[in-house]
């Protein structure tokens, strides 16, 4: 009997992960059929360019440009999972990391230590900075009340500008000449080694740890079970006694440490430094598509984070076979749309199969009144 | 009864005399008892109650009637023929309305507005609110119901904002109106009139299908009684010929368990009191106001009132969820400055009002529901254990009986008598030293009511203090060892329920007394 429940609440579990696997599949399928109806559309063979996409994506070339393109993907996704998990939209991301780079790059060249010792400082600083940041809206949603969507979104805007400002005041170096300025560079005890020569830095690694901790600290701690109370039901979980102003904050705070390590792939490995046009953005905007579309589960994240590594990896040699390279942008947007309307439909389906498997497994157990 | 609805179902034309009937209806339905060859005629111009215990599958059938299900096989014949509802909006246009427990009302809208939302009559494209307010105040008065049309919803009290549900419904051109547990939320005055009213629309021509679990009301208002029991139809009696105890045992299939009479003695430590509590109202009225009380070990005081007289409030300020003037002792201890979690652990616990606002994550399976509010005594170093969260969870599942396949099932699968047991399970299962149970039995059925009772009776036997907040006097007057009523905000009467009835009580809580 025993064994035969625990076999019974394994399939149970299995068939939660396949239905979520089996819809965000489909979405991906049923949005490559859109985009290729887009391509006939515009006169262009969808067979040709998504060919394409698979030829040239599949070379080991690629597939390292891939884990790259994925690393800061990872990290935005994550963090701002850790907000959604708690029903807390995040918005800031952007805001939040490019803040984090600009002041880790900055205060890298303030300390000398040994190797690893640099490392690590430069990414607690980046943590530190982002959740400084993200802090704000907690701060703004607890004392005042205000939704931190909005405040995320107008802090980006802030952001961008009062980092312009202390760049262009302070941290700007023109010691290098040129027309890339950057803040001073990064001594070689503070880089982050590389994985593969050129192609790919240990970052990644970084990215698959701090994974890896999101789901033990969100889906197995205590913590994390109150985070995620408070998302499910935050009247209930204030009723439980779990601080609701306090898990506002901590979440954010999560949240923002998190987007502090998306630049740092480029900060520590590649630009050794901040500058406005070295460091990319849209960053914290594309972590909200991969959350999405890994419905917030650390390795549905890690597969959304790759996939849409693989299609931004392709995108230039797109171009160069006058496809235009803006459609993989049109595919992961579609994804993205997709998903979110087949996760609905999926789990709404799944909501009502589990309810219907209740009532005959109730049936057929006879439960004594 | 055999009341051979094949045969009837057969014989259908158009001039029925039956307004409404089911014939053979079976819907395997998400939930945990579904409905089993139901069938049901209600007769032209009469009330007709459906009882049953919660689960027992009046409110699929309901819904089934209404549109929002469709019935696996059997059909429906409305005024003799028969249809199928694919929407709630294909029910309305055949002529039937529903009041549903919850009331969907917009409230900052005047009564009028709120009645006419959604079927607003129109002249050229442009609202006429005189025709419309010709035409409500019509209803009202032939059905004898008295209302300013131009009052914010928000400054109607319950009995009235079922009237104007009543209305809406009426004026979407309702002939059949299915009310769902009406008298749930109302006092025994207010109840006496809704009853006028329905009567007049009896009269009218209305026909009433009344869905109730308060049996002497099911008594009083009916022509014809039909019972339910697990998905299928019990019997359908009329009111004359059956009492109470037989309605009761038609509804649970076997015999009643009794009110006990507790054997052991209240002690002498006061275990929670308040001192001149207030709740400062923002920009109203205090919503309570001055309220002191003493509840002794092993002692249960009643809090009997309509909703919406300050028991919530009272309930969050002694949870410690908004600012207070004066204080609140847990065990002899000033515990007014303490956070909730605090107070949770001098061994305060809380019976939520609503289980679904304020109990449980629906989402979320049976044992991380139990799991909430105890995540410290189930954790292991700052992990979860789950496996000893799990095993609580079967626990509380063994011990209050609560219907379900296993304890990894989302919550929103279970009917809601057995999600208030887990509820009430999570509480008390850690003997705690009080209890603030709020409307812990509402909208359950008889057998979980009683389980409940006796859960909370044990534990009082075992010292536990418990505030019983309840708009069910039957239940304020079976558990309580004293009452207050609450009025207004304030403590209006403290009463012994030995001597105290309905009536007296119902009296202080509507301030006639």
């Amino acid at each position: 009997m025993n064994q035969q429940l625990t076999t019974q609440r394994n399939f149970d579990s299995m068939r939660k992960s396949l239905n979520t696997l089996g819809s965000s599949v489909s979405a991906i399928i049923l949005a490559l059929s859109i985009c290729a109806v887009l391509l006939l559309v515009t006169g262009k063979d969808p067979f040709a360019a998504y060919s394409k996409i698979l030829e040239t994506g599949l070379t080991g070339e690629k597939l390292l440009e891939m884990l790259k393109r994925a690393t800061p993907l990872i990290f935005s996704a994550i963090a701002v999972a850790i907000g959604f998990k708690m029903n807390l939209f995040n918005i800031g991301v952007e805001g939040q990391y490019l803040f984090a780079a600009l002041i880790a790059a900055e205060m890298a060249t303030h300390v000398s230590l040994p190797r690893p010792l640099h490392i690590l400082f430069i990414l607690v600083v980046a943590m530190v900075s982002g959740a400084a940041w993200a802090s704000i809206a907690a701060f703004l949603k607890i004392a005042r009340g205000v939704n931190e969507v909005i405040s995320t979104i107008m802090l980006n805007y802030i952001a961008l500008s009062f980092i312009q400002w202390l760049f262009e005041s302070f941290f700007r170096d023109d010691s290098d000449g040129g027309l890339n300025v950057k803040t001073t560079k990064i001594a070689p005890s503070g880089r982050m080694p590389d994985l593969v020569h050129d192609r790919l830095n240990g970052m990644f690694i970084v990215a698959l740890i701090v994974a890896f901790l999101y789901w033990i600290v969100v889906f197995r701690s205590r913590f994390g079970f109150r985070l995620r109370a408070s998302g499910l039901n935050p009247i209930a979980a204030r009723t439980a006694g779990i601080p609701a102003n306090r898990m506002v904050l901590i979440a954010l705070m999560l949240s923002g440490a998190v987007a502090g390590l998306i630049a740092m792939p480029a900060v520590i490995g590649d630009v050794y430094g901040y500058g406005p046009s070295a460091i990319a953005t849209q960053f914290g905007f594309a972590g909200i598509s991969v959350a999405l579309l890994g419905r917030n589960h650390p390795l549905g994240i890690i597969g959304a984070a790759l996939l849409f590594g693989f299609l931004d990896s392709t995108s230039a040699v797109l171009q160069l076979s006058g496809i235009p390279s803006s459609i993989v942008k049109v595919i992961q947007a579609i994804i993205v749309l997709v998903v979110v309307i087949v996760n609905e439909a999926s789990s709404r389906r799944y909501n009502r199969r589990t309810a219907e498997r209740a009532a005959a497994d109730l049936k057929s157990q006879e439960v004594p009144q | 009864m055999q009341s051979g609805s094949a045969k009837s179902s057969q014989t259908l034309s158009a001039e029925s005399a039956h307004v409404v009937e089911l014939a053979n209806i079976s819907k395997s339905f998400p939930g945990v008892i579904a409905n089993r060859d139901i069938s049901l005629q209600v007769a032209r111009a009469t009330i007709h109650a459906i009882v049953g215990e919660n689960g027992a599958g009046k409110s699929t059938l309901m819904k089934i009637l209404y549109g929002l299900h469709q019935p696996d096989s059997g059909t429906i014949a409305i005024n003799g023929v028969i249809t199928q509802f694919k929407s709630p909006s294909e029910a309305i246009a055949a002529g039937i309305g529903m009041v549903h427990q919850h009331f969907m009302l917009a409230d900052n809208l005047t009564v009028l507005e709120n009645i006419i939302l959604g079927y607003e009559p129109t002249k050229y494209g442009v609202l006429s609110l005189g025709d419309a307010r010709k035409r409500v105040k019509e209803l009202a008065t032939s059905i004898g119901v008295d209302l300013n049309l131009d009052l914010p919803i928000s400054e109607l009290g319950v009995g009235q904002r079922q009237r104007v549900e009543i209305l809406k419904v009426l004026f979407r051109g309702a002939e059949i109106l299915v009310l769902d547990e009406p008298t749930a939320v109302l006092v025994p005055q207010e109840v006496d009139e809704l009853f006028t009213n329905l009567r007049k629309l009896v009269a009218n021509g209305t026909t009433i299908l009344f869905i109730s679990h308060k049996l002497d009301e099911v008594l009083s208002i009916s022509d014809q009684i039909t019972v339910i029991r697990q998905g299928s139809t019990v019997s359908t009696v009329s009111p004359k010929m059956v009492d109470r105890l037989k309605l009761a045992e038609l509804m649970v299939g076997s015999d009643l368990p009794s009110h006990g009479k507790r054997t052991t003695l209240v002690g002498e430590k006061i275990q929670l009191s308040t001192n001149k509590l207030t709740v400062l109202g923002k920009d109203r009225k205090n919503p309570v106001e001055n309220v002191s009380f003493k509840i002794f070990e092993s002692e249960i005081v009643g809090i009997a009132g309509v909703d919406g007289n300050g028991q919530f409030e009272l309930c969050e300020a002694l949870l410690g969820l908004v600012d207070i003037e004066g204080t609140v002792e847990i065990g002899g201890k000033d515990a007014s400055k303490l956070s909730i979690r605090e107070r949770l652990d001098q061994g305060l616990a809380y019976i939520p009002f609503d289980r679904h606002r304020e109990g449980l994550m629906l989402a979320a399976s049976l044992w991380e529901n139990s799991l909430l509010g105890h995540e410290t005594s189930l954790s292991r170093g700052p992990m979860i254990d789950f496996d000893a969260a799990k095993k609580s969870c079967r626990e509380i599942i063994d011990r209050f009986g609560v219907m379900t396949p296993n304890e990894l099932v989302p919550a929103f699968v279970l009917s809601g008598g057995n999600q208030q047991k887990l509820v009430v399970g999570r509480n008390l299962a850690t003997a705690p030293k009080v209890l603030i149970a709020a409307h812990p039995t509402r909208g359950i059925d008889v057998g979980a009511q009683a389980a409940v009772w006796e859960e909370i009776r044990r534990s009082r036997d075992a010292g536990m203090s418990v505030l019983l907040v309840s708009a069910d006097l039957e239940e304020v007057l079976g558990l309580s060892d004293r009452i207050l009523v609450m009025f207004d905000g304030e403590i209006s009467a403290e009463l012994d329920p030995k001597s105290a009835t309905p009536q007296i009580l119902g009296k202080y809580m509507t301030g006639t007394q």
